[in-house]
């Protein structure tokens, strides 16, 4: 790569808590295509990390194979990551998670890797619950491999060559949602304002929160036949509501909690405000969510924004009941009882 | 707040901000890229069509292009520029066949030019290769005006000025040295199709304190006495020496005095260190050589004791700055009686007019500065035009030249029958892209993080020994190419077309000083652009001096906003368009005398 970028920042960037600019929580320079949407989702990444001041070291970042899965050498390159098998990422996520409860798992995964090569994989960790943020930036095609056309593709769309999408197409939504994901949202990469409170949403949410995140290929799947091109998207998108993320520490002013907005109140304090646009707009009913997905999807629109959350769900460790520290941090000493309490429970049995 | 007008140079050249605060219009960027290509004659041809003196002024310039300097605002120190400009002019091979080469076709007209100064040559040079015929008239016995009886030469060396003088004087100046005009109505009944004053700020000015009238033989003012000195009139100087005042000519007289011998030399200046209004750097220089500057003094008094004089009494005083921050001295009370052998006055200068007589035509303002049109600088008798400090008081050597450039225009125009400011010609530019293939381009892209060079200097000791050594001994090439890398390539425009524009937003993503921003623009509400815009930017505490690039409506109804204030010229958001709607255009000025315009 022939280009670089500059370490000069602008002069008058804002701090965050930490004392850092966005600028801190960047990765390498993105060698994907350029106006690809995974940059922009990189980009949103950036924006909600720096705005609810995470410290990066307490972040892993998750990937499997793809265009996508590179993405988190882009964002937070002080953070610990891992970049795995393709399709196994849910798996990896979950030993760690189970091994280090404490960090925040953002995860980032494609079409490829989750609905096809990893779908099993994508199945059984929305089922476990596991405490993670699970983004997959979906543009349609395998765009590593010259543009094949994807599980998502929609059916009867042409990719760049001409190949016809024949078969059903996967909602990893609607898969979410019918699997028992707490947190079920869709975005679109070229659409910030929406995407980067979505995102701190999910981060705060407690269980499983799932962002599926249509990002244009614009090398392969940008043309006039796509349903994933970024004209087609930003002429078709349609969303039931308008979700912001509040804060903990912002107080709730009156003049944004005018009519017509709905509260959430989010596991660590910090509220969901959201504010319908169509009237029989539900967060919370998954059902409802599904049928809606549908039902867009037959006009040739997409449903996008928040589309179902139940902030009080229970993730995989409350399920499993494992204990709050993290076993990483279990010495010899708490692991291992001692021969007067084992004694006992062999006692019990007899 | 509405679609930049981007029909006009106007926009583009106010993002160059170097250019645009040179008062000659010098397109810096380009000739810094000429030196880091080692092209040191064509860069050096470049400074000298546009300021005339590049190894001149590359040493003693103002610099207003250096405060103004884009990577002042992204770092910390500006880039180099007028050391840059003096590399130019120490590794020049010969020019001279570059040069207008004389004879000229001749036009049959005369022009007068009254002072051999910067602004005179300047009009001279515009003019020659036209075929006008110059006279000049100067009271020195050499040219160069200022430029030589003010400027010592350890900061200028005669070589240096004696070279550039001649390349003008040599296109075939018709001089009369040590011939002084003392009646412009005479001179104008000799027949000339127009007569250019460029006669400079000549009088230095006198403190009329208690006991000036006595203080004549333990006292100069400055410029009268650095004249003196070049010209070899005087030669040493008393023990104990205090300069009063506290510019660049403060600072030339207190550094002549420590060369001719005195021993003690002190600078006092009413006002504070910060606000003097010498340049940084002359004041640095003057306390490296040992120069007691003491600031927040006024002097009250000439002192004599026993009709024998002694020195000059100071009282102590603070600057109080109301909330516009216009500044007036407060009186502490406290005074102090600085003892010394000699005073050198160096508290301002003034034009004088004894020899234009007051019934020929020519209005004079309140201040009596003659009355000029400021584009044409034609005066209130059409033929007589006026430029440099002799049109506006003393200012310096680069506005002269650009005053210089301005009135051979108008000199041009009103010999064929035009009206001067009405008639001026528009100027033209021209875009080119820098597109040479995938992350390819003409111009130097990426960004150095190097920080400022400093100028070698010779050993301070060794500086104060010999009158005429210079001091900087200018960039050597290490140094040079360094420094042009730190150039942002300001006249490298960042282009943007909306039909190409698909907003995926990459630009935005990737540009490191988050210059660009697509926001949302509702043109049918009651709030104005500006107060929809600004709070939707990536930054939105702008700076109000700079450009702002708004686009036309895009396809979504979103609009394209640009703040020009940071953008480092890297080409990221070209790099990372994929419909090419970003392109990065060197803009390239042309007729650039012609723009050289009062401010609007």
């Amino acid at each position: 790569m022939s280009f670089q970028k500059s370490k000069f920042h602008h002069p008058r960037l804002p701090v965050n808590d930490l004392g850092l600019t966005y600028r801190d929580y960047e990765g390498a320079l993105s060698t994907l295509c350029a106006g690809c949407g995974h940059d922009s989702i990189t980009s949103a990444i950036i924006q909600a990390c720096h705005e609810q001041s995470i410290p990066p070291h307490k972040v892993a970042k998750m990937s499997g194979i793809g265009c996508s899965s590179k993405a988190p050498n882009y964002f937070l390159n002080k953070a610990h990551g891992f970049n795995s098998v393709h399709g196994r990422m849910p798996s990896v996520t979950t030993g760690a998670n189970m091994a280090n409860r404490d960090l925040l798992y953002l995860a980032m995964s494609g079409d490829g890797d989750s609905a096809s090569i990893g779908l099993g994989q994508f199945a059984h960790v929305v089922r476990r619950q596991l405490d993670m943020v699970y983004m997959v930036a979906n543009n349609g095609v395998y765009g590593l491999t010259k543009g094949q056309l994807a599980a998502t593709a929609d059916k009867g769309v042409k990719n760049k060559t001409g190949e016809l999408s024949i078969f059903t197409d996967i909602d990893l939504c609607v898969m979410a949602l019918q699997l028992g994901a707490t947190f079920v949202a869709r975005s679109f990469s070229g659409d910030k304002k929406q995407l980067v409170p979505l995102i701190k949403a999910a981060i705060s949410h407690r269980g499983f929160a799932f962002l599926d995140i249509i990002s244009p290929c614009v090398t392969f799947n940008n043309h006039p036949k796509s349903t994933r091109s970024y004209d087609y998207v930003h002429d078709n998108v349609v969303t039931g509501a308008i979700a912001d993320f509040v804060p903990v520490k912002k107080e709730i002013t009156s003049d944004s909690a005018q009519g017509g907005c709905e509260d959430i109140c989010l596991h660590d304090g910090s509220i969901m405000r959201i504010q319908k646009i169509t009237a029989d707009y539900d967060s919370k009913n998954a059902m409802k969510a599904i049928v809606d997905i549908e039902e867009h999807k037959k006009k040739g629109e997409i449903l996008t924004g928040l589309l179902y959350l139940d902030p009080t769900g229970s993730h995989f460790h409350e399920i499993n009941n494992t204990t709050d520290t993290p076993l990483n941090q279990l010495d010899q000493d708490t692991l291992c009882p001692g021969s007067r309490i084992l004694s006992s429970i062999n006692d019990s049995f007899r | 707040m509405r679609k930049t007008d981007t029909s006009s140079y106007q926009h583009f050249l106010k993002v160059v901000d170097c250019q645009q605060a040179c008062p000659a219009h010098t397109p810096v960027p380009e000739y810094i890229r000429l030196i880091a290509e080692k092209r040191y004659d064509d860069a050096y041809m470049l400074n000298w069509e546009s300021n005339v003196f590049p190894g001149v002024l590359g040493r003693v310039c103002d610099r207003p292009c250096e405060p103004a300097c884009r990577r002042g605002r992204v770092e910390d120190k500006p880039v180099a520029i007028c050391r840059l400009k003096r590399v130019t002019a120490d590794n020049k091979g010969n020019i001279l066949h570059r040069l207008p080469q004389a004879p000229f076709k001749k036009n049959n007209k005369r022009i007068a030019l009254i002072g051999a100064g910067p602004a005179s040559l300047t009009v001279a040079r515009d003019l020659l290769p036209s075929g006008y015929e110059i006279i000049l008239f100067e009271r020195d016995a050499k040219a160069g005006g200022m430029m030589r009886s003010q400027i010592p030469a350890f900061r200028l060396p005669e070589t240096v000025l004696d070279e550039e003088l001649d390349y003008i004087i040599n296109m075939g100046v018709e001089c009369h040295f040590g011939e002084e005009i003392t009646s412009l109505k005479n001179l104008l009944q000799r027949k000339f199709d127009a007569v250019f004053v460029g006669s400079g700020a000549p009088t230095g000015r006198w403190l009329k304190i208690p006991g000036h009238e006595k203080v004549s033989t333990h006292a100069d003012t400055g410029i009268n006495w650095l004249s003196n000195v070049t010209f070899d009139h005087v030669d040493k100087v008393a023990n104990s020496v205090i300069v009063l005042g506290g510019g660049n000519t403060a600072m030339d007289c207190c550094r002549t005095a420590k060369r001719l011998g005195a021993t003690e030399v002190k600078v006092l200046v009413r006002s504070s260190f910060d606000d003097m209004k010498a340049s940084p750097w002359e004041k640095q220089d003057a306390l490296a050589e040992g120069i007691e500057i003491m600031p927040n003094y006024s002097p009250k008094e000439y002192v004599f004791e026993k009709n024998k004089f002694v020195g000059v009494l100071f009282e102590k005083v603070q600057s109080v700055y109301d909330p516009i921050g216009k500044r007036t001295l407060k009186a502490t009370g406290e005074t102090l009686l600085v003892p010394c052998d000699f005073v050198l006055v160096a508290v301002g200068q003034d034009t004088a007019y004894p020899w234009i007589e007051r019934d020929i035509g020519l209005e004079f303002n309140k201040w009596q500065q003659p009355v000029v049109n400021k584009n044409s600088l034609q005066s209130t008798v059409k033929q007589v035009f006026f430029g440099g400090d002799a049109a506006f008081g003393p200012k310096n050597i680069i506005s002269a030249v650009a005053n210089g450039h301005q009135a051979a225009i108008s000199i041009d125009l009103f010999c064929q029958n035009k009206h001067p400011a009405n008639d001026r010609p528009e100027s033209a530019f021209n875009l080119i892209s820098q597109k040479m293939g995938i992350h390819e381009w003409s111009y130097q892209s990426k960004i150095s993080h190097q920080e400022r060079n400093l100028v070698p200097h010779i050993n301070w000791e060794d500086a104060v020994k010999e009158l005429k050594q210079e001091v900087e001994l200018g960039f050597d090439e290490q140094l040079a190419l360094e420094e042009a890398h730190r150039c942002l390539n300001c006249d490298v425009h960042t282009v943007f077309e909306e039909k190409s524009c698909i907003e995926c937003s990459a630009c935005e993503d990737v540009c490191p000083m988050d210059c660009i921003s697509f926001v949302e623009y509702n043109p049918d509400s009651a709030i104005s652009l500006k107060e929809q815009v600004l709070p939707q930017l990536k930054v939105s505490t702008i700076n109000p001096q700079q450009e702002i690039l708004v686009s036309d409506k895009l396809k979504t109804g979103n609009l394209m906003i640009k703040d020009e204030d940071v953008c480092l010229h890297c080409g990221l958001c070209a790099e990372r368009c994929p419909t090419g709607a970003w392109d990065m255009k060197k803009f390239v000025l042309s007729n650039i005398a012609s723009t050289i315009k009062e401010k609007q």
